[in-house]
């Protein structure tokens, strides 16, 4: 049992309630999967805010937690390589640091890849807070047969090591001990950083000289230093502004000399580790195969891997439909509708328009998109199994090939592959893609993805239109809307980004068992913060829908929303839409099944027969652009908020609306005139 | 497979005397040394971040001879596109 210790720790550390005014702050960093989420989940529990770093889109996340009667905050750093300014996370990182100077930096360092996970110490030991090495996953490396000593390690950094299998609690008391003998100075601390490789070293002690006395506060002198040699672009920015104009002109025609120079820092960081892993590795690891050289033989096979790829999404979607579905009829018969009735009958002495308000403007509309819940976490879930056991960067490997038809690469598959189920979390997905530039193209693509609310849509309408072939029909739209994404994805990829793909190269990081309650935590956490964000907009959304579509008169069919698709038919003549069709279209904007029980009560059908109708009503043209149209239609205004959520941007998000409107547009009228060519 | 890069200039020859070759044209199995790397900056920095520095030993896991392959440098396996790899000067391990 791993629970035991876990515990015990638990019981040792109270997860801290409220802010303490004199409480220490530790900042965690550490590389993606190196057992930094389950060391902060440990230590702060439920007690943790998520929220952004100001300005930026990166996930910020902090904590409290009490140990021997002392008060701590932590702060989780986002999970970075290096602190190079090549990516929002590596500057957020460094820059707290640096700005915040935190009294103690733990650096989570996984042992079964020390060389690796070392990179990141050998930058955090040059920047001004103390640093204490937590050696996670101990276990693990002595199962691959290595030894490591952590003292020597120790007095090889200057840094204090503490051992520890974070997962099973072990080593964190020591940890916690350790961070507080730093803070009292009871340890003495006193970090023996990097060179740089010896060519450089006359180079590094000239810029030094040169930008001596002018580097701005709280920015040390000889990291800035360095980090101009790397050709950092935001230190070079700065010192550009804090540096004289003349000294300046030195500084630049020495760095424009050495534009290699960031290999030999590189060079120099690796040279550093290699003496402290000969030093402190007593015995290597066994030549021996290891699991994830096993698995990989299969999971990153051009065939099998894609075989496999396929039976791990293909159990999502049936978790999907087996679970969520039902679980959202659910909700839906009994919350929803539930509340919606107490709520109507509570409020049966009030004026009709306030009770309608209530009940269909925010119980409805809001419900609607609560329904999806069910759906959301699922798909949280399997995102964090599959980024937590390490799968993730295997699905991008394998995809890698076919995303480039899209402009993309392999990372961008999985966040839009969840699109088929929900165009939230397949935004929210995105977040795994590093490079800002694919992760601003999937983003824009992933509402084009048909989700099972679209698709609910085609499976109430197509046999109506088109009996027997309506199956066909249904795929036909499917994988035209699939074409329309790959000839979008390459056009967007060319005018904005001017074609250049993000470059592709990843860590495949070694497999390990899932920990359930860093899964657990991340499902809560994304579903909880989605829900208080996009809450308001979804809100203001329903109500306004709902009042334009009852005002003035109380009835659909007079009300602003039916004026507003009359004023709209001349539109929507192009792709043979009535105003019916249109008013139709646009209450989709709070979710995408609702056009279907908006037709149901312009036609006064209520559910039975209403498809029938619509067959009798329009033409088979004007069904198969209707659909078309809808399928690429403005996306649900849940998604719209998980846009400007992700992208941070209310001009990017407009933007990228006005496009899929004018796509669904042109696409719906362009087939409307050829199902007429065709005499549909 | 690996001429076919565009970003390789046309007048670099293509194996050098000594056996230096882009990582893509090493097989499955081979091992080899870093010995250059030519990419823009923000490539650079990362490739590396991730350890192929000059004289770090690489050898390849897996190499289909066309999509992206997957490399063992300092103790991690890295996955890189072709187009990537093929900027990784490497010196074959004499066998």
């Amino acid at each position: 049992m791993t629970v035991g210790p876990v515990q015990a720790v638990e019981q040792a550390i109270r997860n801290g309630s409220e802010l303490a005014q004199s409480s220490v702050v530790v900042a965690l960093a550490g590389r993606p999967n190196v057992g930094k989420s389950t060391l902060f989940n440990l230590l702060t529990g439920l007690n943790q805010h998520v929220g952004n770093w100001p300005g930026k889109t990166v996930e910020r996340k902090a904590g409290y937690f009490t140990f021997d009667d002392r008060t701590y905050e932590l702060v989780d750093l986002p999970g970075t390589y290096s602190l190079t300014a090549n990516s929002a996370e590596e500057v957020v990182a460094r820059e707290y640091i640096i700005r915040d100077q935190p009294d103690v930096v733990i650096a989570m360092v996984d042992a079964a890849t020390l060389e690796r996970s070392l990179y990141l110490v050998a930058e955090l030991v040059t920047l001004p807070a103390p640093v204490v090495v937590g050696l996670n996953m101990i276990d693990v490396a002595r199962q691959e047969g290595m030894e490591i000593e952590p003292d020597v390690l120790s007095a090889a950094l200057g840094v204090p090591v503490v051992p520890m299998v974070a997962a099973k609690g072990e080593g964190v008391r020591e940890l916690l001990v350790v961070i507080d003998d730093v803070v009292n100075g009871r340890v003495p601390y006193s970090p023996k950083p990097p060179q740089i490789r010896a060519d450089h070293q006359a180079v590094l002690k000239d810029i030094l000289e040169l930008i001596g006395g002018s580097v701005p506060a709280p920015y040390p002198e000889d990291w800035v230093a360095l980090k101009l040699l790397e050709g950092d672009q935001e230190i070079t920015k700065l010192m550009k502004r804090s540096v004289a104009e003349d000294i300046w002109e030195h500084v630049y025609a020495i760095l424009r000399d050495h534009d290699d120079a960031l290999v030999a820092v590189a060079g120099g960081r690796y040279e550093w580790i290699g003496r402290m892993v000969r030093a402190a590795v007593t015995r290597p690891k066994a030549g021996q195969i290891g699991l994830t050289e096993r698995l990989d033989r299969w999971a990153t096979h051009p065939f099998w891997g894609v075989l496999i790829l396929a039976g791990i999404l293909g159990l999502a979607f049936w978790l999907t439909y087996t679970v969520g579905t039902p679980l959202q009829d659910l909700l839906d018969a009994y919350v929803v509708t539930g509340l919606a009735n107490l709520v109507g009958a509570w409020m049966a002495g009030t004026p009709a328009w306030l009770s309608g308000l209530v009940v269909e403007g925010i119980i409805g509309g809001v419900g609607a998109v609560i329904t999806f819940l069910p759906i959301l976490v699922i798909f949280f879930a399997v995102m964090g199994i599959l980024e937590d056991v390490g799968y993730m960067a295997r699905a991008a490997y394998v995809m890698d090939g076919f995303m480039h038809l899209m402009g993309l690469h392999g990372k961008s598959f999985l966040p839009l592959f969840l699109g088929f189920g929900c165009s939230v979390p397949a935004i929210l997905g995105a977040r795994v893609i590093d490079s800002k530039r694919a992760r601003l193209l999937t983003i824009f693509l992933a509402p084009l993805i048909p989700c099972t609310a679209r698709m609910a849509v085609i499976a109430f309408l197509a046999p109506a239109f088109f009996g027997s072939s309506a199956m066909l029909v249904s795929w036909g739209l499917v994988l035209l809307v699939l074409a329309v994404i790959a000839i979008a994805g390459v056009l967007l990829n060319k005018l904005m980004f001017h074609g250049e793909r993000a470059a592709f190269i990843m860590e495949l990081p070694l497999y390990h068992v899932p920990n359930w309650r860093t899964i657990g935590l991340l499902m809560w956490q994304r579903s909880l913060s989605f829900l208080q964000k996009a809450g308001t907009l979804i809100l203001v959304v329903s109500v306004v829908v709902w009042a334009l579509s009852r005002l003035p008169g109380g009835e659909l069919g007079s009300s602003y929303l039916a004026a507003v698709g009359h004023w709209l038919e001349p539109v929507g003549r192009y792709m043979g839409l009535d105003w019916r069709l249109i008013v139709a279209l646009l209450a989709s904007f709070i979710a995408k099944e609702n056009s279907i029980a908006t037709l149901g009560v312009i036609f006064g059908t209520g559910g039975g027969g209403l498809a029938e109708t619509l067959a009798a009503t329009y033409s088979t043209a004007t069904g198969l652009a209707f659909l078309v149209t809808q399928m690429l239609f403005i996306p649900c205004v849940a998604t719209v908020a998980a846009i400007r959520q992700e992208t941070g941007s209310w001009r990017w998000t407009l933007f990228n609306l006005a496009f899929l409107l004018a796509l669904s547009l042109v696409a719906g009228a362009a087939v409307f005139w050829l199902a007429q060519i065709v005499g549909l | 497979m690996w001429h076919r890069h565009k970003s390789r200039r046309s007048s670099e020859p293509l194996e050098t005397a000594d056996g230096v070759v882009p990582l893509s044209a090493l097989g499955t199995g081979e091992h080899a040394v870093v010995v250059e790397l030519s990419a823009g900056h923000g490539l650079l920095a990362r490739m590396a971040s991730l350890g192929f520095t000059p004289g770090a030993p690489v050898s390849v896991i897996q190499n289909f001879g066309r999509g992206p392959l997957i490399a063992l440098v300092r103790d991690t396996r890295i996955a890189l596109g072709r187009g990537e790899a093929g900027r990784i000067m490497v010196r074959r391990n004499s066998r």
